[in-house]
């Protein structure tokens, strides 16, 4: 089997990740809810990983963290957190559904919502965009760090630097860039980053976060246990437990850190290069096969490990099964969950074939894969059916 | 007699565990317990120690950069 999917989960995980989260059943209560031997081992696997997880990202304090289920609740916790009727929010056809569909929903009850476009090569243009898009009552700007469909990173410097000299609340989605891009939060205009920890983190699914910059206040999504405050109508109001109520996903959690310890332990600078070396070579090479064509923008280094395409605009979802069914190779076709991204590609109908890579993956595996594409695009589109 | 006992209280279980981790490193006294009732009936951990430590171990906690809701006095009569 090959496995390439990675901007969907990582694969195969690291065996810490697994020991981690077995212990961790087997040896913690819940954390936050006593004093007793158990409740305080899980306690300190929760503060051990909030501290790393702060440590990784350069943020402020491990109070800047708080845990999720996964990048999806970050979002949604994220925007309807700071947006309120009559507000204004900036935001991309780049997006994911994890973002496009709060802020629908958000526009219903009053929200004002622009979506700058992107250009056919899947960039956004931001120096000319943004500044004419601004308004009295825009509060936030909502972007992905990386496109999940090609892999194309945006300016986010620009857009943070954008943010900060006018007050907004800069909200990025590092779902496919925790990982992978060396953040230092502390000495960045990010207010409230959204991650999860299956992917670049290495670790389980259904565990996530968000870091929240001191001094910008989230409204709950959710209020109810916490540990504290007991008696009080009101859900704490202090991070990171004003975002957490209820029970930790603790084994994900510790499943998570080893995640990250993991990544720290390999290097984020030896992954990138890792990775980046792979996509250049599939890219070049998978670009030769008649009939294929490749969408994104591949002239700047500042990608992810993402190669989308399509051959001879066949269905992607047919030759993905192909793919899986006649050469066990993993990936994804469809629309990725970003249908404004897919229009702006000109792909909207037929979606596209996703490759994504890991550091984990070898050239002797993208070989194969190419060698699998070559023969898939001599045949007719009627051996598909 | 026993000795008088002081609490430090946090405002969230992560402060504690903040605090808890930064004493062990350093070898300051205390512990951690439930909050005592008749400090607060609202959950959460506590830093106890002995009142003779106090000074100290806030001494240090300043140094250290270490943020806490309140250290009040044990009230051991029943």
């Amino acid at each position: 089997m090959i496995y390439l999917d990675q901007a969907a989960t990582s694969y195969p995980k690291p065996p810490k990740v697994g020991q981690a989260m077995c212990e961790t059943l087997h040896s913690a209560g819940n954390s936050g809810r006593g004093a007793h031997h158990f409740s305080l081992a899980a306690s300190r696997i929760a503060y051990g990983a909030r501290a790393e997880l702060a440590a990784f990202f350069g943020a402020e304090n491990p109070s800047c963290i708080a845990f999720t289920a996964n990048a999806t609740e970050s979002l949604n916790l994220a925007l309807s957190g700071v947006l309120n009727p009559g507000d204004h929010v900036i935001t991309t056809e780049l997006e994911h559904n994890s973002v496009l569909r709060p802020l629908y929903i958000l526009e219903n009850t009053g929200v004002e919502v622009t979506i700058l476009p992107a250009t056919r090569a899947g960039n956004v243009d931001f120096p000319s965009l943004l500044p004419e898009q601004l308004r009295p009552n825009t509060k936030a700007i909502v972007v992905t760090h990386a496109s999940n469909v090609t892999g194309s990173m945006i300016d986010m410097e620009y857009v943070g630097e954008f943010c900060q000299e006018r007050g907004l609340i800069f909200i990025l989605d590092a779902a496919q860039t925790a990982g992978f891009y060396s953040y230092e939060l502390k000495k960045s205009p990010i207010d409230i980053l959204c991650f999860t920890g299956h992917k670049g983190l290495y670790g389980p699914q259904g565990v996530g976060g968000i870091y929240v910059k001191p001094g910008i206040t989230v409204r709950p999504l959710k209020v109810g246990g916490s540990g504290i405050q007991t008696f009080s109508r009101t859900h704490p109001s202090q991070m990171p437990e004003a975002l957490e109520a209820g029970t930790l996903n603790l084994p994900g959690i510790a499943g998570l850190r080893a995640g990250v310890d993991y990544v720290k332990n390999v290097g984020l600078h030896r992954i990138r290069q890792q990775e980046w070396d792979l996509t250049s070579y599939f890219h070049t090479e998978v670009t030769k096969i008649p009939g294929v064509e490749v969408y994104g923008d591949f002239s700047s280094p500042q990608r992810c490990p993402i190669v989308a395409l399509n051959i001879h605009g066949f269905e992607s979802s047919l030759m993905s099964q192909a793919l899986a069914e006649e050469f066990s190779i993993y990936t994804r076709s469809g629309g990725h969950c970003a249908p404004l991204m897919h229009g702006a590609l000109g792909t909207g109908e037929m979606g596209a074939l996703r490759f994504s890579f890991s550091h984990l993956n070898t050239r002797e595996e993208l070989e194969t894969t190419l060698g699998a594409l070559r023969d898939l695009s001599s045949r007719e589109w009627e051996d598909f059916l | 007699m026993s000795k008088a006992r002081v609490v430090v209280t946090f405002h969230t279980t992560t402060e504690a565990m903040a605090w808890e981790q930064a004493c062990k490193e350093e070898g300051l006294p205390g512990r951690l317990i439930p909050m005592p009732t008749q400090i607060s009936a609202e959950c959460g951990l506590a830093w106890l120690l002995d009142l003779e430590d106090k000074e100290y171990l806030l001494e240090q906690a300043g140094q250290l950069g270490l943020d806490y809701q309140n250290v009040v006095e044990l009230d051991r009569k029943r």
